[in-house]
């Protein structure tokens, strides 16, 4: 009768239970980081970091046959007075500093970009508004670098927002000063047929804030590999992300937090909810405490809650520990069925079934939503929920 | 006068990839300001009773009728029941991760009243209710029966038939799990519907003790799927003494 079973960490769970093999940090990589695509070879599928993305459908970014055609994609950036924006060639010191592709398609991204886009924040700026970046796919190939740089002390709020349709292989650096403050949201809300490959790397000063907010909604293939390292002592990272995969599409997202530095805090929290048939959501969540991390202080969770039949999720958390001088490291995952139970719970109160569905799947989501903190942001999540809800019911 | 009049109600249920009669035959006429104690050993059927008048789509219903002020309670969606005037107190209710109490029941009582009750006259309505029913405010801001102790489970169910006042309230077991004070809090909170007169109330219980708090109109004995007996109170004091070891060695048969 239970909403939700629990999920024994570690698990696939496919509406059945079974115990993921045993992995670690490093033995997930079939090959060291590097920015080189040559020193990764063409992934067959059975890897253990490729073995749940359908290869087939990444239209090649995955073995070199896809190329770049120009007008890929369009960037465009909206930022406040006082913000640095440019775009600079492959010559520019900063693109790859805050991280090294750690799989083949994002060595094939750094090996292929030709301009990147850089955004600095000076030094002790503190911004009210936003700063927009709309990456709007119009039909082609792209491989893409951007990197967003605060100064010691700055302060600032970004947006990364994803639509039309592209097939996009891209890095994406944050450099934070210490001391810095960044929130950056990334909405996915591609075109049904768009592909998107990321990685994101965020270099996290000394007692520097590091909030992502990943949402993905579009897509056929999304994955995207979120990544933190620290720069020093004291930072802190917070990693949310919300997805809501519909049939048919694939959503991976792979976590990773290196604790390299001590008395660093990290705090991530994965939502999605699933419908239809041969939806797939995948969620790795490695955290590494290395052994100089003393005074570590970590947590990650991922919840699902599976809405109709025929719809799957593998979420694999994995923490590996170096140090037993720490504050605090925990995991849990654990993936619920919406049942009908509760749908009659419901309903036996008077709710009708559409307003029933539609409360616990804004219930599911409300807690992550508030923790974004951008207004328009907010609101644009709950409005694509209803509008996703609207879609399975009808 | 609202009357709930169920006629020979059949019910069936899928288990091991059989089909089985659970309900073979059930005649029962509940009207408003009226109590019937439904009393019977496990088994017998009684839960199965109360969610096929609900509505649970386990139960497939294969012949009788159940008319609620004449209309056809086993045409209606399970909503559609509830907002007709049928209120069912389960005896294990759902837990519903992410969803507080005060949206759960205001949510609630919108739709049974078929429109938004007044904020601050909600407010103070369910503040009284849940005072009344000894359960602390913080209760409203937690997720709907997720952590709930059985008592809180219990008196949650209650505080919803005091706000949703329907015109048939079918309690399944509500004592079942409950320490006497906790069934004495219970009791109160439904003879507070009782006393208004406008509550038919169907009381499904195992056990006795519930009775000397809520006093039954009627007494049915419940066995093999169907009424076996029908009396006044003195009919629970008969069971108190004697058991159902009458009714389930076939002692009665029909």
């Amino acid at each position: 009768m239970a909403e939700a079973q629990n999920i024994p960490v570690g698990a696939t769970t496919a509406g059945s239970i079974a115990v993921a093999a045993e992995s670690t940090v490093a033995t997930r990589m079939s090959a060291p980081p590097s920015f080189d695509v040559a020193d990764f070879p063409v992934p067959h599928g059975r890897e253990e970091e490729w073995r749940f993305t359908p290869l087939e459908r990444l239209r090649g970014l995955h073995d070199g046959t896809a190329v770049a055609n120009g007008g890929g994609v369009k960037v465009t950036v909206e930022a406040p007075e006082g913000v640095v924006v440019e775009t600079v060639g492959r010559d520019d010191a900063r693109p790859g500093r805050a991280g090294t592709p750690v799989d083949r398609v994002a060595a094939q991204a750094y090996s292929a970009f030709e301009q990147a886009g850089v955004v600095t924040v000076p030094k002790e700026t503190v911004l009210t508004e936003p700063i927009r970046i709309a990456v709007h796919g119009e039909g082609g190939v792209a491989f893409g670098h951007q990197v967003i740089e605060l100064g010691a002390f700055a302060e600032a709020v970004v947006v990364i927002d994803h639509t039309g349709d592209a097939v996009l292989a891209a890095n994406v650096d944050y450099l934070l000063g210490d001391g810095a403050k960044l929130t950056v949201v990334s909405v996915q809300d591609w075109d049904e047929k768009s592909v998107h490959v990321a990685q994101h790397n965020a270099l996290v000063g000394r007692d520097a804030s590091f909030k992502s907010v990943v949402v993905t909604f579009g897509g056929d293939v999304v994955r995207l590999h979120p990544r933190v390292t620290y720069a020093g002592t004291g930072g802190d990272a917070e990693l949310f992300g919300l997805y809501f995969t519909d049939k048919g599409q694939h959503q991976e997202h792979r976590l990773f937090v290196d604790h390299n530095a001590p008395h660093c805090k990290s705090n991530v929290v994965y939502k999605g909810a699933l419908q239809g048939d041969d939806a797939h959501a995948v969620w790795i969540g490695d955290v590494l405490i290395e052994a100089k991390a003393e005074g570590t202080d970590t947590y990650e969770m991922n919840r699902n809650l599976v809405l109709t039949d025929g719809s799957r999720v593998d979420s694999v958390p994995n923490l590996e520990i170096e140090t037993g001088e720490i504050v605090g490291a925990g995991h849990a995952s654990a993936t619920g069925r919406f049942d009908d139970e509760q749908l009659f719970y419901l309903m036996a109160r008077g709710i009708p079934e559409h307003d029933a569905r539609r409360l616990v799947v804004r219930g599911f989501f409300a807690e992550l939503v508030q923790q974004i903190g951008v207004g328009d942001i907010e609101e644009r999540l709950i409005a694509k929920i209803e509008e996703e809800l609207e879609a399975s019911v009808a | 006068m609202a009357t709930l009049e169920i006629r020979d109600l059949h019910v069936t249920v899928e288990a091991d990839n059989a089909t089985k009669e659970i309900l073979k035959g059930v005649d029962l006429t509940v009207s408003q300001g009226e109590t019937h104690a439904i009393m019977g050993p496990n088994g017998s059927g009684k839960s199965t009773l109360a969610y096929s008048l609900a509505g649970h789509p386990k139960y497939t219903i294969t012949g009788g009728t159940v008319l609620l002020d004449g209309e056809d309670v086993l045409e209606m969606s399970v909503d559609e029941r509830a907002r007709a005037g049928l209120f069912l107190a389960m005896q294990y209710p759902v837990e519903v991760p992410g969803v507080s109490v005060s949206n759960f029941l205001r949510t609630s009582a919108t739709a049974i009243r078929g429109e938004a009750p007044k904020l601050r006259t909600w407010v103070k309505e369910v503040k009284e209710t849940m005072e009344s029913l000894h359960m602390d405010p913080s209760f409203a801001e937690r997720n709907v029966n997720e952590g709930f102790s059985g008592g809180e489970k219990k008196r949650h169910e209650i505080l919803q038939l005091e706000l949703l006042k329907p015109k048939i309230a079918i309690l399944d077991e509500t004592d079942s799990g409950l320490d006497v004070d906790a069934l004495r809090i219970v009791s109160e909170g439904v003879n507070r519907v009782r006393e208004s007169g406008e509550v038919g109330t169907l009381l499904i219980t195992h056990y006795t003790r519930i009775l000397r708090y809520i006093k039954p109109d009627h007494v049915h004995v419940f066995a093999g799927g169907r009424i076996v007996e029908s009396g006044g109170p003195e009919l629970a004091d008969k069971l108190e003494a004697e058991g159902y070891e009458a009714y389930v060695k076939g002692g009665v048969s029909a």
